[in-house]
């Protein structure tokens, strides 16, 4: 399996997903630079959280005009797997990829803390890894998270079951208490109708080895490599 | 365009010179300056920029020796060999001023300012640390200035991808004019990639790159070397503005260019903009530059030569490189899509000589200009304030009557200086670049170097109340408690830097602080090994109303070389028991204890043994290393009550409670449970290796003592304190957001 990584210049977690998935993983992976227009040999394509080009307008608002996004939008439209972190899930939703938006936390201020999530799918080509209704811990690092889509969207995801992972307490309940930023429905990470596009605000390459927070992020990668190999 | 007035001693008075240094500029010149080299010397001449009043005492600490690459003050940041071919660069840096005006800009371009000191160097920076003293919360100036400093560190360290992993903040009613706020940056590096702040070589060329020069920020360095007055808020056009992308943009392209065959020397324009770049770069090569203004790029329109020369404009740099690899140098600042120009080049015959619009408007030899050259140095008179006699001696038996130790032991939870700081840190993002191992809450942050079995520790401390009580002893403290800090993860004190906030220098009782707080802290860093590797002198931190307490904070960095040896600080194991290394003494004064429940601020500084806290570190690491710790917290503010009850809840996910009988003693319960002793750490093991520890103790000529048991759910210290563990956690946990709540609602 091989991964690109694209890089915007404020991308910050670009070299995070790379050193994980090269050397806690074994994947391949390499970097696609914003400007590039098309790529080759890669199976999988990551959009990683940061501030693509300042994001001084709206999250992900320029990232979508970017040169290297044509390629992307063909890959998706090949049915080739993409992952959208963070930033990368706000720049998918910007172009169109996914539906729905993510809005300034309820709080409005940066929030970066482990939450729990609840796999709600054991299906996904993103989530096979790992057992339904357990929960896992990612962090979570960024002002612009709350996901929000009209009733029509969430009824076709809830329909769909394109609702992979949602905020929840430790136990599993999906409580006020165990949404940190006020998406609508708890909801943490989505994926398009056809299962290849897939977005999250939690960073699950920050959880990729035991010393520095755990590993709850492995399954993941684990899933898509095994679903599109 | 309007011309420039005329320079008298009357201008250059306003200017913040003296008398005397305007005759000294006279003397240099041969001639009387022209406006714009009247604002280079008083820029380079400021505190800020010349440390002139207070180098000579700078210069009597360790500032050598042990790991250190290069001598402090050489480059932007000090340099310590951590093996496996790599440096580290770290150093801190005061906002102060900024901040007072303009929280939010103020503290986000101190992150931005520090961050560019690391990659100047060649560093990619991995870490951020922050210091922050504010006046009371119940004033509603100070929660609007924690509320803008701290979304001004997390704005631009979340957006430029760099972890703040850890810090301090600290409340005290003497910086509510003037909140103190220190950035610490640190950042790894090849040995053999490391870049310096040199032009050298005649005929190469200078480049400037980055964002374009505005009019902001103009005499910043001077604003910081004044007392904070009403005046200063008409000042606010002093502050400059962060763009934390473009200082991405930079960051990535400065450590392209240090990698490349381009590169001869390197700076980032801080404070005093192009004039301290461009001057301190000749300076330290011993070689002349030559620039032209007409070439920088501008955000507005008619700027003169004085205006661009002292700009602070944020994220620029200024490079020198090979005559005939220009191209090269431009190829990476193009392909991350950076303003850059040629401004000039290297010459010999060591003049800072700058032209604008076809005329030589300054022409001074730049060793003139820089601190070790031709700046002044001052010896400032150190008086002992007479009061602080009184505050020494005061009887403190008054406040040691017996009273409800659970309330007290509560309401010290609750302490602002005390309870949990997750509402600031949570601002922050402190796990970006996947190396922090121990983040916020700890004893010190603890970070993984990819590649090598190492980790990383650092920590910043200062408790500014006994600094004040006994300047000297106090920076002695600060240091051992940094030390100390660093030894609970299991890693070896290596280096420190330093941030020294200060009042007025010119006052001989302002400045007897400064005096003895250096002297004390050199004592122990000589006795710790860990030289001073640089940082920052922030005089004038007074306003008409109000002096802050003498606040030195000392950033330290520690080396564990292998990061499976570490442990964490609070307690894990049902059955554990609970060891002390050190001894509590009748020490009260100074602690939070007398500030928090009796609003005091008296006696003396606990006494400190530098040898005993050496011997104490050493046995505690020697513990750590062979496997027989589970867990190492410092016993600080708050004393051994509040430090037992961190143990058991610092870990929130799963609390734990503990039972504690001192035994017999002389001592009153309010030092037992609060004194602030010095020396003390807490310690966890297993049954098994008890008998190994105690040894160890004993042999390192240490006093320990087993004191307790891990277990059920209540914090037992017999026969004082019996709490829930939940009920203190709660207190902890919640006391800072309901400390705001209430404080806003109350107006």
């Amino acid at each position: 399996m091989r991964f690109g990584i694209v890089v915007f210049p404020g991308s910050n977690c670009d070299y995070d997903c790379y050193w994980g998935l090269k050397n806690d993983l074994g994947f391949q992976v390499s970097f696609l630079w914003h400007r590039q227009r098309s790529f080759e040999d890669i199976d999988c394509i990551i959009l990683p959280g940061g501030f693509s080009y300042g994001d001084y307008l709206r999250s992900g608002a320029i990232a979508r005009f970017s040169p290297i996004m044509e390629a992307v939008l063909k890959h998706a439209r090949k049915g080739s797997p993409i992952i959208g972190i963070c930033n990368g899930f706000q720049i998918l939703t910007e172009v169109g990829l996914l539906p729905g938006a993510l809005l300034r936390n309820e709080s409005l201020r940066f929030i970066h803390r482990p939450v729990h999530l609840r796999i709600e799918q054991q299906d996904s080509k993103f989530t096979k890894g790992y057992s339904v209704n357990r929960t896992i811990e990612l962090p979570i690092a960024h002002g612009d998270g709350r996901y929000f889509a009209s009733q029509h969207i969430l009824t076709e995801l809830e329909n769909e079951g394109r609702i992979l992972f949602r905020y929840s307490s430790p136990e599993g309940r999906l409580t006020a208490a165990g949404n940190p930023n006020g998406s609508i429905n708890n909801i943490a990470g989505i994926c398009n109708s056809e299962g290849n596009v897939m977005g999250l605000m939690p960073h699950p390459e920050r959880r990729l080895n035991a010393s520095v927070g755990g590993t709850d992020g492995r399954p993941l990668f684990m899933s898509v490599a095994e679903a599109f190999a | 365009m309007k011309s420039d007035p005329v320079v008298t001693l009357a201008l250059a008075l306003q200017h913040g010179l003296s008398e005397e240094e305007y005759e000294r500029i006279l003397q240099i010149l041969g001639r009387t300056p022209t406006y714009p080299e009247l604002g280079v010397f008083s820029v380079m001449w400021s505190e800020h920029c010349s440390y002139k009043n207070s180098i000579a005492e700078l210069k009597t600490l360790p500032r050598s020796g042990g790991r250190m690459l290069a001598e402090a003050g050489a480059e932007n940041a000090g340099l310590v060999d951590i093996g496996h071919g790599l440096a580290v660069a770290f150093k801190i840096e005061s906002h102060n001023h900024p901040c007072a005006v303009e929280p939010y800009q103020g503290a986000a371009t101190g992150v931005g300012g520090i961050m560019r000191d690391i990659f100047t160097m060649g560093a990619r920076p991995i870490a951020s640390l922050d210091s922050l003293h504010f006046g009371s919360l119940s004033i509603a100036r100070n929660r609007y200035l924690l509320d803008g400093v701290v979304r001004g560190i997390g704005d631009y360290g979340n957006c430029l991808g760099i972890p703040t992993v850890a810090g301090e903040v600290i409340f005290h009613h003497g910086y509510s004019q003037n909140p103190i706020i220190n950035c610490m940056a640190v950042g790894v590096v090849n040995k053999d990639r490391i870049a310096s702040a040199v032009a050298k070589g005649e005929g190469n060329t200078v480049i400037i790159f980055g964002s374009r020069t505005g009019r902001d920020g103009i005499h910043g360095a001077t604003f910081a070397s004044e007392e904070i007055s009403e005046e200063s808020e008409s000042k606010r056009s002093s502050v400059q503005v962060g763009d934390p992308f473009a200082e991405k943009l930079l960051l990535e392209a400065t450590l392209e260019l240090v990698r490349s065959d381009a590169l001869i020397g390197i700076q980032d324009m801080g404070a005093a903009g192009i004039t301290c770049s461009s001057s301190e770069m000749a300076a330290h090569g011993k070689s002349g530059i030559e620039i032209d203004l007409d070439k920088v790029p501008l955000r507005e329109e008619g700027m003169s030569a004085y205006e661009i020369l002292l700009s602070e404009s944020q994220e620029r740099m200024l490079t020198v490189v090979k005559k005939g690899y220009e191209g090269e140098a431009e190829r990476i600042l193009d392909h991350w899509e950076l303003l850059h120009e040629r401004l000039g080049h290297v010459t010999i015959d060591g003049m800072m000589r700058v032209s604008h619009q076809g005329e030589v408007v300054c022409e001074i030899p730049a060793n003139e200009l820089a601190l070790g050259g031709g700046a002044p140095v001052y010896h400032r008179q150190a008086k002992r304030p007479m009061s602080l006699d009184q505050t020494n001696i005061m009887n403190l038996d008054p406040y040691r009557q017996d009273r409800d130790w659970n309330v007290a032991l509560l309401e010290l939870l609750a302490s602002p200086n005390i309870c949990d700081k997750s509402w600031v840190t949570q601002q922050y993002d402190s796990t970006v670049r996947t190396n922090t191992v121990l983040g916020p809450g700890g004893d010190a942050a603890l970070l993984r170097v990819k590649g090598t079995s190492l980790g990383l520790a650092m920590t910043t401390d200062c408790n500014p109340k006994f600094v004040y009580l006994n300047p000297r002893r106090g920076a002695a403290l600060a240091v051992a408690e940094a030390a100390r800090n660093i030894s609970c993860t299991g890693a070896t004190p290596i280096a420190i830097t330093n941030c020294l906030n200060f009042g007025n220098p010119y006052k001989p009782e302002s400045f007897y602080f400064f005096k003895e707080a250096v002297a004390g802290m050199g004592e122990a860093c000589r006795i710790f090994d860990t030289p001073v590797t640089g940082g920052n002198v922030s005089f004038y931190n007074e306003s008409e109303e109000s002096m802050i307490l003498p606040t030195p904070v000392i950033g330290m960095l520690g080396i564990l070389e292998n990061l499976e040896l570490r442990v964490n600080s609070y307690f894990q194991h049902e059955g554990d028991r609970i060891i002390l290394f050190g001894m509590t003494g009748a020490d009260l004064g100074g602690s939070e204890y007398l500030y928090h429940l009796h609003n005091t601020l008296a006696g003396d500084a606990p006494p400190l043994d530098l040898e005993v806290e050496l011997r104490t570190q050493i046995c505690l690491r020697e513990a750590i290393s062979r496997g027989w710790i589970r867990s190492a917290h410092d016993c600080s503010e708050g004393g051994l009550a509040v430090a037992l009850v961190e143990c058991c809840i610092l870990n929130r996910k799963s609390l734990i409670g503990a039972a504690i009988s001192l035994g017999e003693s002389r001592l009153h319960a309010a030092d037992q449970l609060f004194a602030e002793s010095a020396s003390r750490v807490i310690l966890s093991v297993d049954p098994k290796h008890l008998g190994e520890v105690m040894a160890l103790a004993a042999e390192s000529k240490i006093p320990a003592a087993e004191i307790g048991k891990i277990g059920s759910d209540r914090i037992i210290i017999g026969p004082w304190v019996d709490l829930e563990v939940e009920k203190a956690a709660y207190t902890f946990y919640n006391a800072l957001p309901k400390l705001l709540k209430s404080a806003i609602s109350a107006e």
